[in-house]
């Protein structure tokens, strides 16, 4: 694992998590921790545990849901799916988000030449 | 809404933990496998596919440890961890559990039954509804007893009438005295104890009968039929709790008397109002009858209208009692209640004498319960001693300082609640015994029991003596350093010198709070022996009393002189009879017994003196011949005679008291009172024929008032008490002179034959309560003391036993080394008795208003109490120096 990796924000793998059941659908936690991977092309620090505890938190929240199921090479796995509740969260977050990263943005252009132009 | 959910859930995933692990595991199990199976398919070897698995999983035990923290409570799973540890642990050292929780459930059951007392005293509110609105309406303490301290009905009426602030006043008769009513089943009456109140008593306090009805104002007319409420001990106790006893007719004092109603358990008119006695039965009081002219003989207790203020009512109070009359009759009576009128609230009045003595008890068991806590520190110390090792090892395998102070805490917290529980029993058990010990003069003492306060209380105090005795071992332990404990062997070793120090100062600080507690118990002691050797003015041994019934009724007796005769005959014939007996020495009757009730008819003075404004009147006692030979009351003068009859001179006998101040006012030029006349507010003079002793009347602690004593043939008893002075044991007389007192009136109730020396325990209840109970906790903290110097003395002998060994060795004497651990203790003990010695000084104050005749800096007693426990300290010294001193040296080298 290479130092240079992003360090995951509090609250960002939940999302990360809703975003990925939301398009890929019913999914195991080996293969949402993968899509998450391959997504981010590896430039995410994924100890790829972590994501059960962040399963727990989503079911519990009633944002996702959980069934035992067979995979396609035919081994038995607990497969996660986003309920209707999920799908109204993952729009709330992925506003504030959205928002968050306009913030950033301007707050990083920030440079000389726009201070005082408003004064 | 999902945050909830949530909580739920986590509280449910708490609770099953089993299931949903398994499922992790699963889960877990499969990941791995899914991760293999795509390593392999990208042509890896099967090992080196397992390895690069788990290292992309980020390690099984991590993805577990936060799924359980999403999942549950991990603090919950830390705590339950770390109880079912505790609980091991204390398991297997069950000498050390029994003496911990003991220690405990001594302090802690000790505080919950004081805490018990407090709050029924001073804390809780008065069992009536909205009792805050209740007030005792009084004047200021005087000298002529109850006579002051009530008020006629016509000023009843007037303060009733003229008062705003109040939604109704009421009172009861003050002067009803114990076995004052004769209940006729149709065997011997049976004598029994009745209070005549006024007839809104029960609406005023608001109390509802529990059966029938309370008294309504007809039921107090003239003329109505007697009626009568039953406490609901005597109801149970006399009638076999008969649940149709309402309605029904019993011959009570010669009447056939209706049952109306029975009155719950939880009121006590004993209990709220007259301390140490039981009142069997309630009967309303006429105020229109007779009672019109006895003058003072009503207590006032009123109910003020919400909103309205004390400070209100006691304003009002002063602008009424101008208009009050002691008797409508005589004009010149009214205003005669001026300053006299004064509210206050019904709780101060009943438990406010007591605060003080309360707050003292409640120091000393907080006293005790610190002691214990240090005790308990000092044996987890020692223990901790044996267990560094073990957490230094756990602190070497990752556990943090945090985790094992936790620990540690877990461990304060299970003994504090086996402390508690056992604890809680005994103060169970405690309060159980004290809400019965109806001879104690405390007031609301019946109505004791444990509540949820009692439980909230024992919660507080065993959390807080668990977080107190926990963290000093616990901040030790967990401070230590790791490869200090693991390499420490024992003797010499810098942690365990330190360790020692520590316990030094707990044990000092143990001695200075016994000896703290020790002075206290000391000073209400000797005090408490002072009372008792106070001169009351009367020999309290080998004399009883007994109430006599007798009947002196006479028709058409104008003057009361017929009656007053008759009553002379029968008085003379029972005294006759009863002094034949064997073994009685003197008899003779009185109306009031000392220590007792009590009222005053004015102040007779000297002819041709005025007597200055606001002079109370000398307490009255109507006797007859003989009585103060019988109650051992000296007489200089003469004792009355029969001879002193209706129509002769009037004669009195008065106490020194009163007779000094009478001859210090000039009107006589001997300057002695005896056979002096004293003028008497428009009647005949009376002759002083004796003057005698002064009597404590009231309490046996206080200074005795004046008091003056008329003979029953001249005066009008209110009762007849027969006094009897025996050679033997009074008890052995109870027989003989209730027999011969039936023999001459069938109608003598079988009342009891009370030993006079009774009478004086009675008064001396409370400050005998309040002394044992502080001199009990004194010797317990005495013990947990000797426990405490025992337990650090021995142990450091027992890290010595090498250097013991090599200076035996080197040729020290058994006697050496005794000499050397004896003076490490007292040193202890001594540097503990001076604090403790100090501290008492500065904080005698405190207890100074409780004691008698004593100073609160008492050099006896200060010197007594710490010789005590300097010799307590070496003896619990001595055992371990005695063991020291037996080492072999040769053995105790070989050792390690």
């Amino acid at each position: 694992m290479s130092p240079e990796k992003l360090d995951l924000l509090q609250g960002t793998l939940d999302l990360m998590v809703l975003q990925t059941l939301t398009v890929m659908g019913s999914m195991h936690g080996y293969g949402i921790a993968r899509r998450i991977e391959q997504v981010s092309a590896d430039e995410v620090l994924l100890n790829q545990g972590t994501i059960y505890a962040s399963l727990v938190r989503l079911e519990q929240r009633g944002w996702i849901s959980s069934k035992w199921g067979t995979s396609d090479n035919n081994r038995k796995a607990k497969f996660y799916s986003i309920t209707a509740a999920g799908q109204r969260q993952l729009v709330a977050d992925a506003r504030y988000w959205e928002r968050l990263k306009d913030v950033m943005e301007r707050v990083l252009a920030m440079d000389n030449s726009a201070e005082g132009a408003d004064a | 809404m999902s945050e909830t959910l949530r909580l739920v859930k986590r509280l449910w995933a708490f609770i099953r933990r089993k299931p949903l692990d398994d499922d992790l595991e699963d889960e877990l199990a499969a990941h791995l496998q899914f991760a293999i199976d795509d390593n392999i398919a990208r042509g890896l070897k099967p090992c080196e596919a397992r390895r690069l698995a788990l290292i992309s999983i980020g390690g099984l035990e991590q993805a577990r440890y936060r799924h359980r923290e999403a999942r549950g409570f991990m603090t919950l799973d830390i705590f339950k961890q770390d109880l079912k540890y505790t609980l091991r642990t204390l398991w297997r050292d069950p000498s050390f559990t029994v003496v911990a929780a003991l220690i405990l459930a001594l302090a802690i059951g000790a505080n919950i039954a004081v805490f018990s007392v407090v709050n029924t005293l001073l804390l809780r509110p008065l069992p009536f509804p909205n009792a805050q609105e209740l007030v005792w309406i009084a004047p200021p303490p005087s000298k002529c007893g109850m006579s002051c301290a009530t008020y006629s009905t016509d000023a009843y009426d007037e303060f009733r009438a003229g008062s705003r602030s109040y939604q109704d006043v009421t009172g009861y008769f003050a002067f009803s005295g114990a076995d004052n009513l004769s209940l006729n089943l149709g065997g011997a009456p049976i004598p029994a104890t009745s209070i005549d109140v006024i007839q809104n008593f029960f609406q005023v306090l608001g109390v509802q009968a529990q059966m029938g009805r309370v008294f309504t104002p007809e039921d107090a007319r003239n003329g109505a039929a007697p009626v009568v409420l039953l406490s609901n001990a005597w109801w149970k106790r006399q009638f076999n709790a008969d649940p149709n006893i309402v309605g029904k007719a019993f011959d009570m004092n010669g009447k056939q008397t209706t049952v109306i109603g029975v009155l719950p358990a939880s009121f006590d008119f004993g209990a709220v109002f007259a301390p140490g006695t039981k009142v069997d039965a309630i009967t309303p009081l006429n105020l229109y009858g007779p009672p019109r002219d006895w003058g003072n003989i009503i207590t006032l207790i009123g109910r003020m209208k919400p909103g309205v203020t004390l400070g209100q009512a006691v304003d009002e109070a002063d602008r009424v009692a101008p208009h009050m009359c002691w008797n409508n009759k005589f004009p010149q009576t009214c205003g005669d209640y001026k300053k006299g009128v004064v509210p206050v609230g019904l709780k101060d009045y009943i438990g406010g004498k007591l605060r003080r003595s309360l707050i003292v008890l409640w120091s000393a068991v907080g006293a005790i319960l610190l002691i214990a806590c240090v005790n308990l520190s000092n044996l987890l110390l020692a223990r901790g001693a044996a267990r560094a090792k073990e957490f230094a090892m756990r602190g070497a395998l990752g556990a943090s300082r945090g985790r094992i102070v936790r620990q540690l805490l877990t461990e304060s917290l299970v003994l504090s609640g086996m402390g508690a529980i056992f604890g809680f029993m005994l103060a169970a058990v405690l309060v159980g015994w004290l809400a019965h010990q109806g001879a104690i003069a405390l007031p609301l003492l019946s109505t004791l029991h444990m509540d949820g306060a009692a439980l909230g209380w024992t919660v507080v105090i065993s959390i807080f003596s668990a977080t107190i005795f926990g963290i000093v071992p616990g901040l030790r332990m967990a401070g230590g350093n790791v490869y200090e404990s693991l390499k420490d062997a024992g003797p010499g070793a810098t942690a365990s010198r330190k360790h020692e120090r520590i316990r030094s100062v707990l044990v000092v600080s143990e001695v200075a709070l016994a000896c703290m507690l020790l002075v206290g118990a000391g000073l209400l002691l000797r005090s408490f022996m002072n009372v008792l050797k106070v001169d009351l003015g009367f020999e309290p041994d080998r004399a009883a009393a007994i109430k006599v019934s007798y009947d002196d009724s006479v028709p058409n007796d104008k003057d009361g002189s017929l009656s007053a005769q008759k009553r002379g005959v029968i008085f003379q014939q029972i005294l006759t009879r009863v002094g034949s007996l064997p073994g009685v020495e003197a008899a003779g009757f009185t109306d009031y017994l000392p220590l007792g009730q009590n009222r005053s008819w004015g102040l007779p003075f000297p002819k041709g003196l005025k007597p200055p404004q606001g002079l109370d009147g000398p307490l009255v006692y109507v006797i007859t011949p003989g009585y103060m030979r019988a109650m051992g009351t000296p007489i200089r003068g003469r004792d009355f005679s029969w001879s002193d009859g209706p129509k002769s001179e009037p004669v009195v006998m008065i106490n020194k008291s009163y007779a000094q101040y009478l001859a210090n006012l000039g009107a006589w030029s001997d300057k002695d009172a005896l056979n002096k006349p004293l003028g008497n507010g428009g009647g005949q003079d009376l002759h002083i024929v004796g003057i005698v002793d002064d009597v404590h009347e009231e309490n046996v602690d206080g200074d005795a008032g004046w008091q003056i004593y008329y003979p029953m043939t001249q005066a009008g008893p209110s009762g007849a008490e027969l006094v009897v002075r025996t050679r033997m044991n009074p008890a052995t007389l109870a027989g003989p002179v209730l027999a011969a007192l039936r023999e001459m009136n069938p109608k003598q109730p079988a009342a009891e034959f009370r030993p006079i020396r009774l009478l004086v325990s009675h008064a001396v209840s409370g400050r005998q309560f309040f002394m044992l109970l502080v001199v009990s906790f004194a010797g317990l903290g005495l013990l947990l003391a000797a426990l405490g110097i025992y337990g650090v003395i021995s142990y450091s002998v027992t890290r010595q036993t090498q250097e013991i060994g090599i200076r035996m060795a080197l040729g020290a004497s058994a006697g050496h080394v005794r000499g050397r651990i004896l003076t490490s203790t007292l040193r202890l003990a001594s540097i503990g008795i001076v604090i403790g010695v100090s501290a008492s000084l500065a904080g005698a104050k405190l207890i100074a208003a409780l004691l008698f005749g004593t100073s609160p800096w008492d050099v006896a007693t200060y010197g007594s109490m710490a010789l005590l426990l300097l010799i307590i300290a070496a003896l619990s010294g001595y055992i371990p120096a005695f063991r020291a001193s037996r080492i072999n040296p040769t053995v105790a080298l070989r050792t390690n």
